[in-house]
């Protein structure tokens, strides 16, 4: 795991090694152990270094026999001893012992086809010296991030949008369609990111960059395309889901350096950590946060988790007071507005595995995403259900299972106005986006708070589905409506969202590296496979996972209902101890001065929290707040006061030149 | 009348629109426009209580009493005829 950055530049010769130096020393958090560049005609690679896989020789750039092909790369090689195995059949010599000496003649083998054959999460840079072209990659489902900024003839990348900064003749604005989106769906869309002019390699595509310009492809695309095997049973498909997990897990075990566990009370990293524990690593050492707040914690859970499978366990206590310290260091992470404070808690957890003396965790993340868990498959499912009979005075009431935290005792006599948030739509059930319209219409409502003239181009909610439906795969209407639901939970929200703000960056911040065996693309790929009824069966989510979990999960924790992980909001802000940061950004002049915001209302919100001892009872007041005080720290951290002092000193690094 | 539907405005544009009371008339739909999200109910709930001294029984939470300022003031001046 590591961080990369570089610089190709056609349009003329410029000192680049100082530029690496800063862009590496921005991202120095992803790679602590070592530094190494390669400065060569055009090209400039850097590297910091997260040593986890060959520790003695593994050190970056790495290169092929001829030193023709130069690469930089961030993440794993699940399955680089069968790759080095076969690439050594096929005469190839190696210096090192490390995965990323497979993708450089991976290269020579296949060029731009060698993406597809890597079971990995990855970040690459790949440069090839004598067709003087850059290849720039992620994984399949963009686990590794990677950004750039193009113009005329040159190209700046880097792991992290800082490292791009570096480079201060790159303009940093933000984009206005981007942080609208973002206040929509909670993600920039397609090659976009917040700022202006700065874009991401799409998950499971590569750029290629040369003197004729840059161009990107696909090489990997989520897909649901199958016919349903109607002929298999439950427990031939559960078999082979397994073994595929078993397998994914193995291998992800490959490090050089011991390997921990998240655990988070629920199924999905109880199953891992046990797979792992009973097959692998009996001394196995899992990590959980738990939270003061009890209407967020899940540690009885955890308890059940930890008891059954007997691990060395360790957890951090997270308070309210713990998530407003930490939030500016959370925006600097995230390079993005959030409109939940849930990344800050995962950052204090990978704080805790970083000091336990681990760097690699193996998490749970994924399983709802491809085994269909979440709420708003149900949801779908139970509105196009109720959508037959509208009038229907009970087909509605399935709504009140899964939403117990908003159909609570306080609310129950509320009940028969909150359905009416549900029936909005209700008919429209030929639109591609059935399943997230209602999401999207709710979390829209909190840009009311913008300033109109900052988001006077950015279009309605209209403008949004139909920007959003024309990236949708040719034959989606095709598709079962629980798929439709998945590619776009899959695309959206866990790509640009989950495994980056509360993923990568998060655990990266402190030097960890996750590993996800349910997102093996072969786990991926057979969970579209998997019947819909066997995904979700009537409204039981994660069927299929379920059955392979029985027996090896506690029986509590495969029946507990599914609990959404989320944090506090207001009370983190404006609680008993409010950051001093929050009146700073939040002040009528700071507001104004920015123009992102509509500084009326944002001194209306700040004062209806305040009178209620920091507590915003609302769900959009809470999303409002959160995403303007992250949109405020962004502008002050990133554009304002973007630091121009960061070096990852010459010394500290290995040059190559040739 | 007119006293009780100035209130019930003001509360509607300070408390969930924040002082701005762009596109709020008289029939706006609140869900509709989605101006009460799903706990902005609650606090409607307890400004009528204790603004205009009526106990909202269950059975009447529904949109056709509560989802615009006109739908509201209808409610009321049943509600404080009843009273009467």
């Amino acid at each position: 795991m590591c961080g990369i950055a570089g610089i190709i530049n056609f349009n003329c010769a410029e000192e680049k090694q100082n530029l690496l130096g800063r862009m590496i020393g921005m991202i120095r958090h992803r790679g602590p152990d070592s530094a190494g560049i390669y400065i060569n005609g055009p090209a400039g690679l850097g590297h910091a270094r997260l040593s986890i896989i060959d520790l003695q020789t593994g050190d970056q750039p790495i290169h092929n026999e001829d030193r023709t092909v130069w690469v930089i790369f961030n993440g794993e090689i699940f399955n680089y001893p069968e790759l080095r195995q076969e690439l050594l059949d096929r005469g190839h010599c190696f210096y090192t012992h490390s995965d990323t000496e497979v993708l450089v003649h991976l290269y020579e083998e296949n060029g731009p086809e060698m993406f597809s054959k890597l079971n990995g999460q990855f970040a690459i840079a790949l440069w090839d010296k004598t067709k003087e072209c850059l290849l720039l990659a992620r994984d399949r489902v963009g686990i590794r991030p990677l950004f750039y900024h193009h113009e005329h003839g040159r190209i700046v990348f880097g792991s992290e949008i800082k490292a791009v900064f570096a480079d201060n003749t790159i303009s940093r604005k933000l984009d206005p369609q981007t942080i609208a989106d973002i206040f929509t769906c909670w993600t920039p869309l397609g090659t976009s990111t917040p700022f202006l002019d700065i874009f991401q390699v799409r998950p499971g595509h590569y750029a290629l960059f040369s003197k004729d310009g840059l161009t990107e492809r696909s090489y990997w695309q989520l897909s649901y395309s199958f016919p349903e095997e109607e002929s298999r049973s439950v427990g031939e498909w559960t078999e082979e889901l397994e073994e595929l997990v078993k397998d994914a897990a193995r291998i992800r075990l490959r490090a050089d350096v011991p390997v921990g566990a998240y655990l988070s009370g629920g199924i999905d990293s109880t199953y891992i950590s046990s797979l792992v524990r009973n097959n692998f690593d009996n001394l196995l050492s899992t990590f959980s946060v738990s939270f003061a707040d009890e209407k967020f914690n899940e540690s009885s859970f955890q308890e059940i988790a930890v008891n059954a499978l007997q691990t060395k366990h360790h957890v951090i206590n997270c308070h309210n007071e713990d998530i407003g310290d930490i939030f500016p260091k959370v925006v600097w992470h995230t390079e993005t507005p959030v409109i939940r404070t849930a990344p800050a808690p995962l950052y204090l957890l990978s704080g805790l595995v970083r000091k336990n003396g681990f760097k690699v965790v193996l998490t749970g993340e994924g399983a709802d995403e491809i085994f269909a868990g979440y709420n708003i498959f149900k949801e779908d499912k139970v509105r196009r259900f109720w959508s037959r009979y509208p009038d229907s005075t009970f087909r509605y009431r399935l709504l009140e299972k899964l939403y117990p935290y908003i159909f609570t005792k306080e609310n129950e006599k509320a009940a028969k106005f909150l359905t009416g948030f549900f029936k909005r739509g209700l008919q429209d059930v030929d639109s591609p986006v059935y399943s997230h319209i209602l999401r999207w219409h709710n979390t829209s409502q909190v840009k009311t708070f913008f300033n109109p003239d900052f988001i006077a181009d950015t279009g309605d909610l209209e403008q949004f589905v139909s920007r959003f439906t024309s990236m949708l795969p040719n034959d989606f209407m095709s598709w079962k409506t629980l798929s439709r639901a998945q590619y776009i939970e899959n695309t959206i929200f866990m790509s640009n969202y989950l495994l980056s703000s509360q993923g990568d960056r998060m655990a990266m911040a402190n030097s960890i590296e996750g590993r996800y065996p349910f997102l093996d693309y072969r786990v991926i790929e057979f969970a579209c496979r998997v019947p819909v009824k066997f995904r979700m069966n009537g409204l039981e989510e994660k069927y299929i996972l379920k059955k392979a979990a029985a027996g090896l999960v506690p029986e509590k924790l495969i029946k507990r209902p599914k609990q959404p992980y989320r944090a506090p909001i207001s009370p983190c802000f404006f609680g008993k101890k409010s950051p001093a940061y929050v009146s700073t950004m939040l002040s009528e002049y700071a507001v104004q001065q920015n123009g992102y915001f509509d500084d009326k209302k944002v001194t209306g919100l700040i004062k209806k929290s305040r009178n209620q001892n920091g507590k915003l009872l609302s769900e959009r007041e809470n999303m409002a707040l959160v995403g303007i005080i992250s949109t405020q720290l962004l502008d002050h951290l990133f554009i304002k006061n973007f630091p121009q002092q960061i070096d990852c000193h010459a010394e500290d690094m290995i040059i190559y030149n040739d | 009348m007119s006293d009780t539907k100035e209130k019930v405005r003001a509360f509607i544009v300070e408390n969930f629109m924040f002082g701005n009371d762009e596109g709020l008339s008289d029939d706006t739909s609140f869900l509709e426009q989605g101006i009460i999200d799903s706990t902005g109910v609650l606090e409607l709930v307890d400004f009528l209580e204790e603004t205009f001294s009526i106990k909202v029984d269950d059975e009447e939470l529904i949109p056709e009493n509560l989802d615009s300022i006109q739908n509201l003031v209808v409610y009321l001046s049943k509600k404080q005829q009843q009273a009467a």
